[in-house]
């Protein structure tokens, strides 16, 4: 390699751990494939407004539980509703329950996690005791006795999924930072002068923010299949507004006759779990750098 | 303060100190009581001097380290003494004036070169991290982190400084944290066994690049040390501990070739390169080292279980410091003027004692020849 200026390194610096990443990724073919699923998932959810075909709401004077057709490609409901688009706005409740709920309980859980995992003794204990009641509780029990206290409503999923796992991340976050806390790397971070705050921000941080991305990718599926799950029950999105769990739920009295509305329901939400699944799997082999293949 | 120094006959004080750490003592809770793990302790490191400390393990020579720098576990109380940086007493400093004496006025190099570099960070966010309070562009502390790594000896520094430390060996890695300490031009680098998690190949490496950052930058190095080849090898001073005390202090020359301390000569004699007879069997002190726990460190002299030559003296009443070869500014007897003074924590060092002194020589080298060793 002949002779780089600094800035010339900077710039290759900057691209080539990405790029780095990228080459691993495109080696992982389960990971490839769990990333067009994400792709596929996300970008339907982000475009829905204007890409599904018919007004998922819209009762239509078609024919009601109707087969799959040009005009339907996935059928009709049992109210003449267009399934291809309730499929595609279910989506994007789902993807909306997933990411706000996670991305609460992300924030929360890490700081609540660095607090009791680098704080004094006392706090550390009245946290776990707070966060170890939480998540003693069951996660179904806890969603109905909210939202019968609440209602059910989008709102009501997000907030039963972050408080549920607060206490998962915040644990996590927690071990992670105690036994971070007496490395050695840490002392000389501490022998040039750094403050609690950088100690924390720069070292701590990107060891903890990894594992807990990973983390997060892979309960994506998890809230997914909970928000279906509640909605299946009624407990989650209020009808009409479409959800996969309302669509099976829907379709649910017809399978004998009329299977597509489950079957429209059903796939979706299971690539979108191993969708996210195989990408958050590729993405731990990827950023932990001790798992690396090539030096 | 050099003045008062002076009185108080810490070697080198004479020079122009830069560190003097001065009566400190210190103790560890436990269980089962307080832990004297330090009692007494008085050090000076002079200006662009290397002064090591050695003793075996649990001497409390790295707790030393770890007591100027302020950085002791939780349950360590320093219940006396003075650390003066160049006159100020950093026991004395807030939390805050002291982190700021980290890292720009002292820095610290580690035991274990792969547990003290990060391994989720590139070798780049740690030495550019560690610039902070340089206010340059990053380019800048990326341009001076490549030299850093140059002048240690990484070859090709400009694309090795992207990688993370696990594709380093463990002599790179220790490379890399010696360019880290020096990186921020300190005037103390404290360095806590550094060569001791490497092979003795590296450690001769190590050692060399040390000695030649500490010439070039000019700065002093209070280095810690089990070993006492690398300690003829790079200090000009040594401090021998045992127990959590000094027992002998003074020039390398002098304590290597007249050393005042039975316990510094019977650690001579366990060096392996010393060795000159087919043995199968490594020579040892005999004993143990004594309970520190608080109201169980003996009387008398620390040393007086395993001394060869304890007389009655020993068992009542602590040596103090006796000169053996006086200091620069006392008129050094050989007239070299660049040595410090070498003191002795053993009552053989008394002038009274001379007679005594005699047939403690005559022992040792009955023993010498019986063991058919060198002279």
């Amino acid at each position: 390699m002949t002779a780089i200026s600094a800035s010339d390194a900077r710039l290759i610096r900057g691209n080539s751990a990405w790029a780095e990443h990228w080459g691993q990724l495109r080696k992982n073919r389960l990971g490839l494939f769990g990333l067009f699923l994400v792709i596929v998932m996300v970008s339907s959810a982000l475009l829905a407004n204007f890409i599904v075909p018919f007004d998922p709401t819209q009762i239509m004077v078609g024919p009601r539980l109707g087969p799959p057709s040009w005009a339907h490609p996935l059928g009709t409901d049992q109210l003449g509703r267009d399934i291809l688009s309730r499929v595609i706005m279910g989506g994007r409740v789902a993807l909306i329950v997933a990411l706000t709920s996670l991305a609460a309980a992300l924030s929360l859980g890490l700081v609540l996690g660095l607090v009791a995992g680098f704080g004094p003794r006392w706090l550390d204990n009245g946290l776990l005791l707070a966060l170890d009641s939480v998540r003693a509780f069951p996660v179904i029990i806890f969603a109905l006795a909210v939202v019968t206290l609440l209602g059910p409503s989008l709102l009501t999923v997000v907030f039963v999924v972050a408080v549920t796992s607060i206490p998962v991340y915040a644990r996590v976050v927690r071990t992670q930072t105690q036994s971070l806390r007496d490395h050695e790397y840490i002392l000389a971070e501490r022998a040039m002068g750094a403050g609690t705050g950088r100690i924390l921000g720069v070292h701590i941080l990107p060891n903890v923010i990894g594992p807990l991305l990973i983390l997060v990718s892979m309960d994506v599926p998890l809230v997914i299949t909970l928000e279906a799950g509640l909605s299946f029950l009624g407990m989650g999105v209020r009808p009409p507004t479409p959800s996969w769990g309302t669509i099976l739920n829907d379709g649910y009295s017809y399978i004998q006759n009329s299977p597509w509305p489950v079957i429209a329901g059903g796939i979706p939400i299971i690539l979108t779990t191993l969708g996210f699944t195989f990408l958050g799997e590729a993405l731990r082999d990827i950023f932990d750098p001790k798992l690396r293949r090539d030096v | 303060m050099s003045q008062a120094a002076t009185t108080r006959g810490v070697p080198g004080a004479a020079l122009g100190t830069l560190l003097e750490v001065r009566s400190l003592s210190l103790d560890f809770t436990s269980p089962k009581g307080r832990i004297h793990a330090l009692r007494d302790i008085s050090v000076a490191v002079p200006k662009g001097r290397i002064v090591g400390v050695v003793g075996e393990s649990g001497s409390g020579k790295s707790t030393l380290a770890y007591a100027i720098i302020r950085l002791l576990a939780e349950n360590a109380i320093i219940t006396r003494g003075e650390v003066l940086l160049e006159g100020d007493d950093l026991l004395r400093l807030s939390p805050r004036q002291m982190r700021d004496v980290r890292g720009r006025r002292m820095s610290m190099i580690f035991q274990d070169p792969m547990t003290s570099l990060n391994r989720v960070l590139s070798v780049d966010d740690h030495m550019i991290d560690i610039q902070y309070r340089d206010s340059v562009s990053k380019a800048e502390k990326r341009r001076r982190a490549i030299k850093a790594l140059g002048h240690v000896g990484i070859p090709d520094p400009e694309s090795r400084i992207r990688n993370y430390p696990h594709q380093f060996s463990g002599g790179m890695r220790q490379r890399i944290c010696i360019a880290m300490a020096m990186l921020v031009e300190p005037d103390l680098i404290l360095a806590d066994e550094p060569t001791t998690a490497l092979d003795a190949t590296m450690e001769v490496q190590i050692i060399n690049l040390l000695k030649r950052l500490q010439s070039e930058l000019g700065c002093s190095i209070l280095f810690v040390s089990h070993h006492l080849g690398t300690v003829a090898e790079l200090c000009d001073d040594v401090v021998v501990m045992y127990a959590g005390e000094v027992v002998e202090r003074g020039s390398v020359r002098d304590i290597f070739h007249q050393p005042g301390h039975p316990y510094t000569q019977a650690l001579l004699e366990c060096d392996p390169g010393r060795i000159r007879e087919r043995t199968r069997r490594l020579p040892t002190i005999p004993g143990n080292v004594p309970s520190l726990l608080a109201g169980e460190v003996p009387g008398g002299c620390i040393f007086k279980d395993r001394c060869p030559y304890v007389f009655d003296r020993c068992q009542l009443e602590r040596p103090p410091h006796y000169t053996v070869v006086a200091g620069v500014d006392e008129g050094r007897a050989d007239g070299d003027d660049t040595l410090a003074a070498h003191t002795a924590r053993c009552h053989l060092r008394d002038p009274g004692e001379a007679s005594r002194d005699r047939e403690s020589r005559d022992i040792r080298q009955a023993r010498d020849k019986a063991a058919g060793g060198h002279p």
